[in-house]
């Protein structure tokens, strides 16, 4: 077919407004921080402040951003209900707490604090785990040969599902997460200015990661997975159990985000049924960003995203002009999103490319 | 997979199918239950004194239990029965369970509706010394699901068409009956509707009407008739059809009172939107979650060009704003468009969704609370027609037909569209963008094009809301009008016109009508999209083009099965 000149030109007037786009964001980004920086207002204090607290946040991302990286390198899905599967989690360690809290175990000394915090772990991930797989089970396996959009809106559904499932078991309100009390003492590290609630989800999310890269690398299952995001069909020749690979992935990607949710519950004190949306799109941009079907990649995005939600509205709107710049840090982690798709599709880590199946 | 017959002179039953078939009966009733709705819908009678909803919905999943059981586990026959109805008496073994327990520990500590009165409602008030009952009624009705999954099919189509019509019939039956009380069929009226739910003559009334009408027009064969009648002929039965269903329309909100007027405006607004979508999701397959920040635009535009309070900048009539609202809606679809459209697909559902967040936090921000009025929002937008409260078109009447009639040409954009080159190079887009783009389409500009009037649907639908509600707040900005419009095109089958229609009238006016269903519409919504998209992904209405499509599909599907068969039943 001909292109026609009013083709091209569009095409033209296309190219520019994207070239536009760039251009102003990075004019913003620049220009708000310069501003924000020689006003003075906020001493470096304020900025570790923030940065340790994107650091903590990021990390949480990363957890969850793990099971939406890993299941979409094997079955090319947007796995949408991945938020509600770390929500779940939230909600099985509350109701652990709650128990522990009643016996007088949770709070008792610094050591039943910890095995209390680690039956949490355990409850969490045991019902994201079984929740993933029967949304495995139901929701996605029997249409795993269908085209890309009908898995994709069975996962749409499946998220609202579950939101509304555990709107319906636990009602409407807010379920405020007990007090575990150690965590809420500032470290004795001056400097660092971190309480030890932010060392917990650091120190486990790294470990929970390294487990996981150890899983993937060094077990004979890990390696199945890896061969079955590379190519099903010749694993399957190889003798792989596809399905159990399949299985799998869900159930590591689920337990990450089991954990995830304690640490956010632990972290932010709240949970309610709508809890795990806005976290699992911003998990997804932190998978985007890191290239998606990669693990360090998802790590990498995470830690980003959370700092740049935690400094970025300060940093860059403040020194704008810009008033109450913290109520649009949602909107910066969202073109954060659209930044990646138009800079570097593939991500930060990734080789695999956007456009194409 | 090896299945374990039990060989007998009556037939085969794999028992460990039916006791599959049977658990999954049994968590689906536990659900029912711990979720709340066979308590919270309990309150609204079927058919009043009889049965009321939430029994209704135990007791289909009963009967489903037993249906699948014997329709899985035998050829038919007596022990066939057997198994749909030990499969029924596992789901009511599980119920009882659950009264049991529940008797035992209290379990609304963290579940909020195991509550003595669902104990109630599952022993028939009986306390614990009716526990029994919910074993004998699931061994029963299963045994009755198992029955009907046995009869002859001309038996079983009227059995269905009674029940889905006495379930219709009991949801409106309040509405009805309030229509019709002020007409000269009141006593009509007392006679077959409570005030909830149906009499027992109703119910009977309805069934007989019903199934009998079904069948009549199953054994006149009007249908084929009139298809093979020559067109001239034709058009002499179906235009007369075409007049009556079009007056109905018109007289609709008339007749069914205020409250019911200002539910089917809005059930007008989202067919609108829905016709809107179903280009964008449904001609080019662009799934795009967000709907809302046009709806927004449109809405903020009508509210800021018409509004006569204090955020109002022109006070312009509502005609004179609609079309800046469009225009404003599809210039923010290429500006939000043209960054993501060179990326695929499945990422277009997220940066969508993404924007739909940016503009609710946006109009909400402080940032634009000077111009938009932030939670306060934009107030006093009038209405399109002024005219005095008792005449025809008052309140939300002219909402309704301005919305239908918007809805009509935008079926008539999109059914032009459909054959057109640019319709045909959407299609081909939605089947394989690789093969689009070597046949010589452009896919960013096509695509645009797409999300454009998608976006402008989507504006012309927000602007109309703000007229219909008379002020636009930052908290009507919500992603479930995203997730409602995707619904009702899903539902309802992707590019289908009258599946935009009736998806808008399930998905969007019963929730709005009755109260029970509105705490659980997104429960609904999320099953459905799961099971459509498992069992019926066409939608509920499809287009000719799309049915053919998964038709042939199933067609290879079949093949496969057959191939598999015989290891199944090894």
């Amino acid at each position: 077919m001909k292109t026609s000149w009013l083709e091209r030109l569009t095409d033209l007037a296309i190219a520019g407004f994207l070239w536009a786009f760039r251009i102003a964001v990075v004019l913003i980004v620049l220009i708000g921080s310069a501003l924000t920086l020689a006003s003075g207002k906020y001493p470096p204090e304020t900025w570790l402040n923030l940065a340790v607290q994107g650091l903590t946040l990021g990390m949480i991302y990363s957890l969850i951003a793990l099971g939406y990286t890993m299941v979409y390198g094997i079955l090319r899905l947007i796995n949408f209900a991945h938020g509600e599967i770390f929500m779940a989690g939230a909600f099985g360690g509350y109701f652990v707490a709650t128990a522990l809290a009643g016996l007088g175990f949770l709070n008792q000394s610094p050591v039943t604090s910890l095995v209390s915090i680690l039956l949490m772990l355990a409850g969490a991930m045991a019902v994201s785990v079984t929740l993933a797989l029967l949304v495995e089970r139901i929701a996605y396996r029997p249409l795993r040969n269908a085209p890309r959009l009908v898995p994709l809106i069975s996962a749409i559904g499946a998220s609202f599902f579950l939101q509304y499932t555990f709107r319906g078991l636990f009602g409407p309100g807010i379920y405020a997460y007990p007090s575990v009390d150690i965590l809420q003492v500032a470290v004795p590290v001056d400097v660092l200015r971190m309480r030890w609630v932010d060392v917990l989800v650091i120190a486990t999310a790294f470990a929970m990661m390294g487990g996981l890269y150890l899983f993937v690398q060094r077990t004979k299952i890990g390696t199945a997975i890896r061969a079955v995001s590379e190519d099903k069909a010749t694993a399957a020749l190889m003798g792989i159990d596809v399905n159990r690979a399949i299985v799998t992935t869900f159930a590591v990607g689920a337990a990450m985000a089991g954990a995830a949710g304690v640490m956010y519950g632990l972290m932010f004190r709240q949970i309610f049924f709508f809890s795990g949306f806005v976290p699992g799109i911003k998990a997804f941009t932190a998978a985007v960003l890191g290239g998606i079907g990669n693990v360090p990649g998802a790590m990498l995005g995470g830690i980003f995203l959370g700092e740049v939600e935690s400094v970025g509205p300060t940093l860059f709107l403040d020194g704008l002009n810009v008033p109450s710049p913290n109520q649009l840090k949602d909107v910066i982690a969202f073109t954060m999103l659209v930044l990646v798709l138009i800079f570097r599709p593939s991500g930060i880590l990734g080789e695999r490319i956007t456009t194409r199946a | 997979m090896v299945v374990r017959m039990t060989e007998s002179p009556f037939g085969q039953v794999s028992w460990g199918k039916a006791l599959r078939i049977g658990g999954a009966g049994a968590a689906v009733a536990v659900f029912l239950c711990v979720v709340g709705i066979v308590p919270v819908f309990h309150e609204r009678p079927l058919i009043t004194g009889i049965i009321s909803l939430g029994q209704t919905a135990l007791l289909l999943s009963a009967l489903g239990t037993g249906y699948a059981a014997a329709r899985a586990t035998a050829q038919g026959g007596p022990l066939a029965l057997l198994a749909a109805a030990s499969a029924g008496s596992i789901a009511g073994v599980a119920l009882t369970a659950l009264v049991l327990i529940g008797s035992a520990v209290d379990l609304r500590a963290v579940f909020l509706h195991a509550s003595p009165q669902l104990y109630e409602i599952l022993t028939f008030g009986q306390g614990l010394t009716g526990s029994w009952i919910p074993i004998a009624l699931g061994a029963l009705l299963g045994a009755v699901g198992g029955l009907v999954s046995n009869v002859r099919v001309d038996l079983r189509r009227p059995l269905t068409t009674a029940l889905f019509a006495l379930l219709l019939a009991g949801l409106f039956a309040g509405i009805l009956r309030a229509a019709m009380l002020t007409t000269p069929l009141a006593d009509l009226a007392r006679l077959l509707f409570a005030s909830v739910g149906l009499t027992v003559i109703g119910a009977i009334a309805t069934v007989v009407l019903f199934a009998g009408g079904r069948e009549l027009l199953y054994y006149t064969n009007l249908r084929q008739r009139v298809q093979e009648m020559p067109p001239a002929q034709r058009r002499v039965v179906t235009w007369p059809a075409i007049l009556v269903a079009a007056v109905v329309i018109l007289v609709l909100p008339q007749a069914l009172g205020s409250f019911v007027a200002q539910v089917i405006a809005v059930v007008a607004l989202y067919v609108l939107m829905g016709l809107g979508l179903n280009i964008t999701l449904g001609l080019a397959g662009l799934l795009d979650l967000g709907f809302v920040a046009f709806f927004a635009v449109g809405a903020y535009t009508v509210g800021l060009l018409t509004s006569t309070a204090e955020f109002g900048i022109a006070q312009w009539p509502f005609w004179a704003a609609i079309p800046f609202a469009v225009i404003f809606a599809m210039l923010f679809g290429a500006i939000l468009g043209l960054p993501i459209l060179g990326v695929r697909g499945d990422y277009l559902a997220i940066a969508t969704l993404g924007f739909g967040e940016i503009i609710r936090l946006l109009a909400g921000s402080d940032l634009l609370k000077i111009w938009l009025g932030g939670p306060r929002g934009i107030i006093n937008i009038p209405k399109p027609i002024d005219v005095p409260p008792d005449h025809f078109l008052a309140g939300p009447n002219q909402i309704y037909y301005i919305a239908l009639a918007c809805a009509v040409v935008i079926a008539f954009v999109a059914w032009r569209l459909r054959g057109s080159r640019l319709g045909r190079a959407w299609l081909s887009i939605r089947e394989d963008e690789d093969v689009a783009q070597a046949l010589g389409v452009n896919l960013v500009q096509t695509k645009l094009l797409a999300y454009m009037l998608g976006a402008a649907f989507a504006g012309l639908g927000g602007g109309i809301f703000a007229s219909l509600v008379g002020s636009i707040f930052a908290s009507s900005i919500q992603l479930f009008v995203s997730i409602n419009v995707v619904a009702i095109v899903i539902v309802g089958g992707m590019g289908s016109i009258p599946g935009a229609v009736l998806g808008a009238v399930f998905l969007i006016g019963v929730p709005e009508l009755f109260r029970e269903f509105t705490e659980y519409r997104f429960l609904f919504y999320g099953a459905a999209l799961i099971l459509m998209m498992r069992y019926r992904p066409e939608g509920i209405l499809p287009t000719k083009f799309a049915a053919r499509e998964v038709h042939l599909e199933s067609g290879e599907l079949g093949a496969d099965t057959v191939v598999a068969a015989p290891a199944e039943s090894g």
